[in-house]
């Protein structure tokens, strides 16, 4: 089925959908122009802004649901953004099942993540600061996937990276916070560039860069554009969604405060590529070749996401490998075609709950145990933290795949179709969901199981009420979501009027092959894990371990790649530039100006004082001229 | 006949040129301009006449006017210097140089 | 009404006033200065008022004889390019002098304070003459004149190296000026119309080997100016020495002179040369973009830094220009006024983080962000406004060169393109040294933005933003002019491939 028109549309709570955008945006100036006289009533008010986003999002959303399937693709116009020569993008929001999806997701996970944030940052002097930085990102990312052309999704992916910044240095005091904010920028701008690019490409063959023109006309383009502008897209996907090549610097980028971890580098933000590519479906279907590669770009990070994830020590760290894993799992799936949106979708909304819930748990954690993150200091924390081991439990169920949790909805439907599209996939997604078994439960049994192994100063305490809530509302959505959202195809048929859909749906097999080989793979790998980590005790010093595992501890050297290939050469560019310019360029200048200047000095010596010898010279040059005369005359 | 009078002229141009290349005292070099300019003054009024036009008549009236000017101007300096130098050669005050 | 030759009057009249005032009433000087330029920027936004976008292309216009005998008049007119030049001019004046109140009070400077602030003025009224001039001499003798001010600006009031660098900036410039000299005195020998009015000499010269040469003598005048790599070591130098106030004046509205020359004259007078050396200059605006970026990350210095990102940013201008399409036309244009306002911020807090610190080296600060967060924060936006992040109004105008050159020159405009990354990484590594981290002991003290300060950096800040999600007023102003420069080049528009538009307004139709 192809996907359904694009409505022009006015009036009722859709028509005022950028409320959803403008609010938590007024709340960020209030917070950041305000000053420290806001720092009172801050944080309730970038709460306020958000849950008002949040109403306003389900609203849109049941007014959504009272129109026909087919009517679904609304467009809100705004306002001329744009208006030059050739291009003229006029900016308006796209409010159909997918962009109202993530809206739904952004600011519900991003209004409970709002609330924790209200305890885990109450001893912050800058907590004001904070809440305004996450009301920018959810405006930002409410731009991002609610726009209805490539331009204001650009603005938006933009504006996710500057809040990405903002909040991973937040703590710009330290050194390595600073950094790491730097890094994710840069990194991301790289992606920028391809995403960039591919406006380019798109403006240029079509004419204009608003989503429903492009899509409409996608088919009419070559396979060359469509390949080249499918390419340029996924450079920008891999940059936000820390996909290979462009993945290093979300490990970095834990250094932010755990509520960002959670809302920007696990639930919200680095998702941002798969909409992309998702939403971009029109122009990858048209182009095999880029479809591939994003399979194998998918393939690739699932693997390596979940190699780096069995080795880290630091819990967040843990944490960062298995998103990046999970979004490979996503970009796999959206690299299928029709069949693997609502999959790649319905895992990023799952992996939105399980993965910010067990965020928050791990902050929660943090929390007790005086911002330790090394979980070889943890262990036995299930006796006195129950509510955040119960909810940890929940997530760590939902990701690992256990039956009829969430993740074992999700996960599954995109196993079987990536094996049904190629098997060499499948069977590669199937071995990382072993390793998921495996990596999930080290990290959870290192943090809530065997013997304490705390800090003397450590004092492990529950959280209070307002951090544990949230906890407890993701888990419910990570325990049940995603049976809600697969079974029937629910979802599937919800997005097809933005996404289209396949001919003839799949249909969820309980006991196929794949599933049972996929359940049994994590089982081993829980099964190694307990013995490893539950049962047996944890050294708290990490031992030098074999060449795989600190191939995995140094992020299978991406970072030394990066800084060989990049930075090392990079610096040397720039000393070479900076020398060349100052010695060569202005060497030049300078020794020109001081070719003139001796020249004119030795010249000077000439002017001796003696009058008769200025005569003789004025004598002379008469008598030239004389004889020039005399010369020119006579031809 | 216009001949004779230009041979003169250049004559006369010559000596004051000659002079003022090889004398030393500031008098007698200040003559030798005079004599140039005398020279030119010729040359002009000949032509006049030859054309029969008071085009350099004209002239040869401005260049006296100048040349008088220039003697008021050129006196002063040389009397000046001679008073601090105690010294009318003009190989002697080379001081404005380089 | 003669609104240019007000416009003009004004602050000529407010620096004789302002020289006028008795020597020890710095502070009734530094008034007047600052109230008669805001009667400046008052009178030019009645006039942007009354500026009719879709009009004729000379509005305002006023012709007088000047000097008859050779057809040079008193000729001033504006249409939309240079009527937002001169309001980018008149906006940062006020805004300028607010920021120098104590510049010209340090005891190391050569000249009154109230010579400093009457300068300014004068400066005003040439910046303003420069760009409404449509008579090409006239065009010269503010094009030359405006060195003066700027000369004593830097030489009297500058850092330890002023005298070097006001130095290098006027035998630069006149070095440069000369050759357009040379081009404009041949023009209109060539021309044989007895005019030097502009409109008049459009299309005039035919023969494509007299138009090179004429095209050279300009453009090497205004690459020099702009500057264009590899004429663009003055800069830095100029930059780092002159005064905030005066290095915000000649980067932000001087170097426009420049780029705003080529798109006027190069391109109206001699389109066929500039087709012509088109791949050259892109060439060498891509060499720039790339080239001024590298180095730009190699500085230890923060307001070389600084200008060694406007070389690289001039890069793109001339690159827009070149590409000769709307999009780039408009995005080149619209690039003058905001790297004016972004710049400007950039160099005059850098101004105000100097005059804390008392040194311009980037390793002498640290952590400034703890003990004076609204200086970073502010910092933090000019700099992400010099990095062309969405939202502010310097990416509009970048996306549009980047994308209008991409309509004609892919392979330039792909790597012009990684020139987005390495601003991410001499702004952001510059705030990271500058502005994060351990707070060492000396900038404990530092004191936050006062009123003043934060007035000088409000408008600009919100201008930026303002026009990051609203640059509708500025383009509408900008475009018909551009349509109307690029129609006298004979350029053919750009089609897209499948144009997925034009069913659309058919139906309409």
């Amino acid at each position: 089925m192809e996907p359904a028109e694009i409505v022009q549309h006015s009036g009722g709570v859709i028509g005022v959908s950028w409320l959803m955008i403008v609010l938590p945006l007024v709340g960020a100036a209030v917070l950041l122009l305000g000053g420290r006289r806001t720092d009172r009533w801050g944080h309730f008010l970038g709460v306020a802004m958000s849950l008002a986003s949040f109403v306003v999002a389900v609203l849109v959303f049941f007014e959504l649901l009272g129109l026909g399937a087919d009517q679904r693709r609304r467009l809100v116009e705004l306002y001329d953004f744009l208006p030059a020569g050739t291009l003229d993008v006029k900016m308006g929001l796209l409010l159909d099942p997918l962009s109202i999806s993530f809206a739904l997701l952004i600011t519900g996970v991003g209004s409970l993540i709002h609330i924790y944030s209200i305890g885990y940052m109450a001893h912050d002097p800058d907590r004001r600061r904070f809440f305004a930085y996450l009301n920018l990102f959810i405006a930002a990312m409410l731009l991002l996937v609610l726009a209805d052309n490539y331009l204001g999704l650009y603005v938006g992916w933009e504006g996710v990276g500057l809040a990405s910044y903002l909040l991973i240095g937040f703590w710009q005091h330290k050194p390595s916070a600073a950094a790491a904010a730097k890094k994710a920028f840069i990194v991301n701008r790289v992606g920028d560039m391809g995403l960039a690019l591919g406006i380019f490409v798109i403006f240029t063959t079509f004419g204009t860069v608003a989503f429903g023109p492009v899509f409409a006309h996608a088919s009419q383009a070559s396979q060359g554009t469509l390949t080249l502008i499918g390419l340029a897209l996924l450079l920008g996907a891999c940059g936000k969604s820390a996909q290979l090549p462009l993945q290093s610097w979300l490990l970095d980028a834990m250094e932010g405060p755990t509520p960002v971890s959670a809302l920007i580098h696990a639930a919200t933000m680095v998702t941002a590529g798969v909409y992309l590519v998702v939403r971009s479906g029109a122009i990858f279907e048209g182009a095999p070749t880029a479809q591939l590669v994003v399979t194998i770009v998918g393939v690739a990070t699932l693997l390596a996401g979940a190699i780096i994830g069995t080795a880290k020590d630091d819990i967040k760290k843990a944490l960062a490998g298995s998103t990046m894993s999970q979004i490979g799992y996503m970009m796999l799936a959206a690299g299928l075609g029709p069949v693997g949106y609502a999959f790649a979708i319905a895992h990023l909304i799952a992996h939105g709950f399980f993965k910010a819930s067990m965020f928050l748990g791990a902050g929660s954690v943090m929390h007790a145990m005086n911002d330790e993150v090394d979980m070889r200091k943890y262990g036995g924390l299930a006796s006195v933290m129950k509510i955040t081991w119960i909810t940890f439990g929940l997530g760590y169920l939902a990701i690992i795949g256990f039956p009829l949790l969430s993740g074992y909805w999700t996960k599954d439907g995109i196993i079987e179709t990536a094996m049904h599209h190629n098997p060499i996939l499948g069977w590669l997604a199937v071995i990382g969901a072993g390793i998921t078994g495996f990596y999930m439960s080290r990290l959870f049994f290192m943090t809530f199981h065997g013997r304490p192994r705390w800090d003397k100063d450590a004092h492990p305490h529950e959280s209070p009420a307002v951090m544990t809530w949230p906890l407890i509302i993701l888990s419910v959505g990570s325990v049940f979501g995603g049976a809600f959202l697969i079974t029937g195809n629910r979802f599937m048929l919800f997005l097809s009027p933005a996404v289209g859909r396949p001919a003839e749906l799949p249909s969820f097999a309980p006991f196929s092959v794949t599933g049972l080989v996929t359940l049994a793979l994590v089982a081993v790998g829980v099964v190694y894990a307990w013995l490893r980590y539950g049962r047996s005790e944890v050294p708290a010093v990490a031992p030098r371990g074999s060449l795989l595992t600190v191939f995995a501890r140094r992020d299978l050297y991406g970072d030394a790649l990066n800084e060989a290939l990049f930075m090392r050469p990079g610096q040397w560019l720039t000393r070479l530039a900076v020398f060349f310019d100052n010695r060569g360029v202005d060497g030049l200048v300078n020794g020109l100006a001081a070719l003139i200047g001796g020249t004119s000095g030795r010249l000077r010596r000439v002017q001796t004082g003696f009058v008769r010898s200025y005569a003789l010279s004025i004598f002379f040059g008469a008598a030239l001229l004389v004889g020039a005369w005399f010369v020119v005359g006579n031809l | 006949m216009t001949t004779h009078y230009l041979v003169l002229s250049a004559l006369l141009f010559a000596i004051g040129a000659v002079g003022v290349l090889v004398r030393r005292n500031a008098i007698v070099v200040f003559m030798c301009v005079e004599l140039m300019l005398n020279a030119c003054n010729l040359a002009f009024v000949t032509f006049a006449r030859q054309h029969g036009n008071l085009q350099g008549q004209i002239i040869a009236f401005f260049v006296m006017i100048v040349a008088a000017a220039e003697v008021v101007v050129g006196l002063a300096i040389i009397v000046t210097i001679f008073r601090t130098r105690r010294s009318a050669s003009v190989d002697d005050v080379n001081l404005l140089k380089y | 009404m003669p609104w240019l030759s007000i416009l003009m009057g004004v602050p000529v009249v407010g620096a004789l006033a302002v020289s006028a005032v008795p020597k020890g009433n710095d502070r009734l000087a530094k008034q007047l200065t600052l109230a008669v330029s805001l009667i400046v920027l008052a009178l030019t936004l009645v006039m942007a008022f009354q500026f009719d976008p879709s009009g004729r292309r000379d509005q305002f216009s006023e012709i007088y004889n000047w000097i008859p005998s050779f057809g040079v008049h008193y000729a001033v007119a504006v249409d939309g390019i240079a009527l937002v030049l001169i309001a980018l001019a008149v906006v940062l004046v006020p805004i300028v002098v607010l920021a120098s109140w104590n510049d010209a009070d340090r005891p190391e400077a050569k000249r009154s304070v109230k010579t400093y602030f009457a300068l300014i003025l004068v400066l005003e009224a040439m910046m303003i003459g420069v760009f409404a001039a449509t008579d090409i001499f006239l065009f010269y003798v503010f094009f030359e004149a405006m060195l003066i001010p700027m000369y004593f600006m830097i030489g009297s009031y500058g850092g330890a190296q002023r005298s070097y660098a006001a130095v290098k900036f006027l035998l630069y410039s006149l070095f440069g000026g000369l050759l357009m000299l040379v081009a404009v005195i041949a023009l209109y020998s060539i021309a044989g119309k007895g005019t030097f009015l502009q409109p008049e000499l459009i299309g005039v010269i035919k023969d494509p080997t007299t138009q090179k040469w004429l095209f050279l003598g300009f453009f090497i005048a205004f690459a020099v100016k702009a500057p264009l790599w590899p004429f663009h070591t003055w800069l830095p130098d100029a930059a780092a020495q002159a005064p905030a106030g005066a290095a915000v004046l000649l980067v932000g509205v001087l170097d426009k002179v420049g780029t705003y020359g080529m798109l006027r004259f190069c391109l109206e007078l001699f389109p066929d040369a500039a087709k012509f050396f088109t791949p050259l200059v892109i060439a060498l605006s891509v060499i720039g973009i790339v080239y001024g970026a590298v180095v730009a990350i190699g500085q230890t210095d923060m307001k070389r830094l600084i200008a060694y990102t406007s070389i690289s940013h001039f890069g793109f201008i001339t690159m827009g220009v070149f590409a000769m399409t709307a999009d780039a036309g408009s995005g080149a244009t619209l690039y003058m006024v905001n790297h004016g306002f972004s710049t400007g911020a950039l160099f005059l807090l850098a101004g105000f983080l100097i005059n804390r610190r008392g040194s311009q080296y980037i390793a002498d600060y640290g952590g400034v962000q703890k003990v004076a967060p609204v200086l970073a924060g502010t910092f933090l936006v000019a700099g992400l406004s010099s990095l062309s992040l969405p939202g502010l109004s310097t990416f509009v105008s970048e996306f549009l060169v980047l994308i209008g050159t991409y309509e004609r020159y892919v392979v330039p405009s792909i790597i012009a393109l990684s020139g987005m990354v390495l601003a991410a990484v001499y702004i952001l590594w510059m705030y990271q040294r500058m502005m994060t981290g351990p707070t060492p002991e000396k900038i404990k003290t530092m004191p936050d933005l006062n009123l003043r300060e934060k007035i000088v950096v409000a408008p600009l800040l919100a201008l930026l933003i303002g026009f990051g999600f609203f640059p509708k007023p500025l383009l509408d102003v900008i475009n018909p002019a551009v349509h109307q420069t690029l129609t006298s080049v004979h350029v053919t528009p750009f089609t897209p491939a499948i144009p997925a538009t034009a069913e659309k307004k058919g139906a309409g139709q």
